[in-house]
């Protein structure tokens, strides 16, 4: 028994390593001298900043960050703002077509993004919203799965609460954001986190609908520098902005771990 | 009256974003496949040529064999390293939630970083992988620069990736797997081993279809990873269905052509999936 005990910790040791090991070394080779990246197998002999700031001087990377965070704050905001809409709605309004309108939202979800991903960038061609936020942010608005998931939880919100919230003469906005919402907060945590995260990461439309380099997003600005010439095969630079690129998003999740790995898990439970 | 009307207005952004970025596009993306068009100049109608030379395309079709030899790899490897790790984690030991973090991790680091991560240690020369085999007497690997090595690379790094979330999914699984079963069991005497087999695994089926599924899915989506590290080579050996989609429309600007990829990609994933669902349905 005892035994055993020491074969699982083990080999939940070796996965740990598996996992947390590349991490470990990208952050040492990103803070090593160049000449060092290729033997390195742990800690480099001295720091240097050197690739980080070689890494500054030839990307904005600072404007891509102020993008990313302008683009992914303003996505997850519209998302539950109107996913709480749809949502309520959906849960606790009676109107004719709204059986349809659930099979709409399960329709949408289950739509490979391919088919739509060529006339997308042909409309925010037509709309003129090359090279500008709205490109990024619009089409990005409304997420099936947050509707899904406020639908789920404002049922199970005592009846009572609304009908209160009613006498008293609350509209119906003001029932979804004054009194849901504050008895909502793990809905709004597992959505807010799931659209941050998938925006935050998000490459392939960005790379399509913004050009200007000014514009970019994070993870867009960083694989064009991998992909094009400029990291000029330098692997500490490539690494310095893969490490920048990972750093808000590995540090939100030191605090909030446990919230990630729920919120993660429940989406892809839905799907 | 207003009570009547309130519920359209809380929907009707929903409405109107459906109609515009979801319907609109998929009656488009049909009609052009229809059509020759780069965006500039006149659409000019072609009729069903989209679709012949898309029968006859040598790279669609390796596209379509590079996403399966992707999920033949992937989804086992996937499912045999999530339900291990998360069968460790569901016993009594100490330190769970340092390993669940960890193994979660690469989770919600964005594929860039993890693409940009695994091309150095893939690296022929100093690359960390390469260097651990000579260490050991062994030769060097082209894993990204072999065309029969590249797609498996890529599958093993997504694995590493997206195992942590199947994982806790596992995690999720086992433990709503009655405890009153395995003491049954005990008192019949049954081993490790069979338990796992015949109480454990029919329990947790629902979650090995859904890691199959959202794998599929994902196959078919691989973008980032062979656009960073291959560009879809060696001999367009990892030349993924997205990646072909944006090259032939980003980069040579055949929206016609691009959309009839699109489509086709689409419904070979709807088929894939409904088929899994079936052969699953047929199971119970």
């Amino acid at each position: 028994m005892k035994l055993r005990k020491y074969f699982f910790y083990i080999f939940l040791g070796i996965g740990a390593l598996t996992f947390l090991y590349p991490f470990i070394w990208m952050i040492s080779a990103s803070l090593a001298p160049e000449n060092e990246i290729g033997n390195l197998i742990f800690l480099p002999s001295t720091i240097s900043f050197g690739s980080f700031f070689q890494m500054f001087d030839k990307i904005p990377i600072g404007r891509a960050f102020l993008n990313s965070m302008l683009v992914s704050s303003s996505v997850t905001i519209g998302v539950l703002i109107f996913g709480s809409m749809v949502g309520y709605a959906l849960s606790r309004l009676e109107f004719r077509g709204r059986d349809l309108i659930f099979y709409i939202i399960i329709f949408t979800m289950t739509l490979p993004f391919q088919i739509t991903l060529i006339p997308q960038y042909i409309l925010i061609v037509r709309f003129g919203w090359v090279d500008t936020y709205w490109g990024l942010i619009i089409p990005y608005l409304m997420n099936s799965l947050g509707i899904i998931m406020f639908r789920q939880y404002f049922k199970t919100i005592p009846q009572d609460l609304i009908d209160a919230a009613r006498i008293d003469g609350c509209n119906e906005l003001q029932i979804i954001f004054r009194i849901l919402w504050p008895n909502s907060i793990p809905a709004l945590v597992t959505v807010g986190i799931i659209t941050f995260m998938a925006s935050w990461n998000e490459v392939l439309w960005p790379l399509i609908v913004i050009r200007d380099e000014k514009l970019m997003t994070m993870p867009q600005l960083v694989t064009l520098f991998a992909v094009g010439g400029r990291a000029e095969s330098q692997l500490g630079v490539k690494l310095a902005a893969a490490t920048i690129l990972a750093l808000p998003i590995v540090i939100a999740y030191f605090f909030f771990q446990k919230y990630f790995i729920q919120s993660m898990a429940s989406s892809g439970m839905k799907e | 009256m207003k009570k009547k009307i309130t519920p359209y207005l809380l929907v009707s952004p929903y409405i109107i974003h459906f109609l515009v970025f979801v319907a609109f596009p998929v009656g488009f993306s049909i009609y052009l496949t229809f059509n020759d068009w780069n965006i500039i100049s006149p659409m000019k109608f072609i009729g069903l040529s989209n679709y012949k030379r898309l029968f006859n395309d040598a790279i669609f079709w390796k596209s379509v064999f590079n996403t399966l030899i992707f999920l033949m790899i992937h989804i086992p490897l996937q499912i045999i390293i999530a339900l291990f790790l998360a069968e460790l984690l569901n016993q009594k030991i100490k330190l769970r939630g340092f390993f669940r973090g960890a193994f979660f991790l690469p989770v919600i680091v964005s594929g860039v970083v993890v693409t940009i991560l695994w091309q150095q240690l893939y690296g022929y020369d100093t690359g960390l992988l390469n260097r651990l085999l000579i260490k050991i007497g062994l030769g060097k690997v082209g894993w990204l620069t072999d065309p029969s090595w590249a797609m498996p690379s890529i599958a093993v790094m997504a694995t590493w990736k997206n195992v942590g979330l199947y994982i806790v999914l596992f995690l999720v699984g086992l433990q709503t797997v009655p405890l009153q079963y395995y003491e049954a069991a005990d008192l019949e005497g049954a081993t490790h081993i069979q338990k796992f087999f015949k109480i454990t695994l029919p329990l947790i089926n629902p979650t090995i279809f859904m890691v199959v599924v959202l794998s599929t899915i994902g196959g078919f989506s691989l973008f980032i990873e062979p656009y960073v590290m291959t560009g879809g080579g060696p001999l367009n050996s990892t030349i993924s269905a997205v990646l072909y989609i944006y090259k032939q429309g980003f980069f040579y600007y055949h929206m016609g052509y691009a959309a009839t990829l699109g489509f086709f990609f689409a419904l070979i994933i709807l088929s894939v999936v409904i088929m899994q669902k079936k052969f699953v349905e047929k199971d119970k």
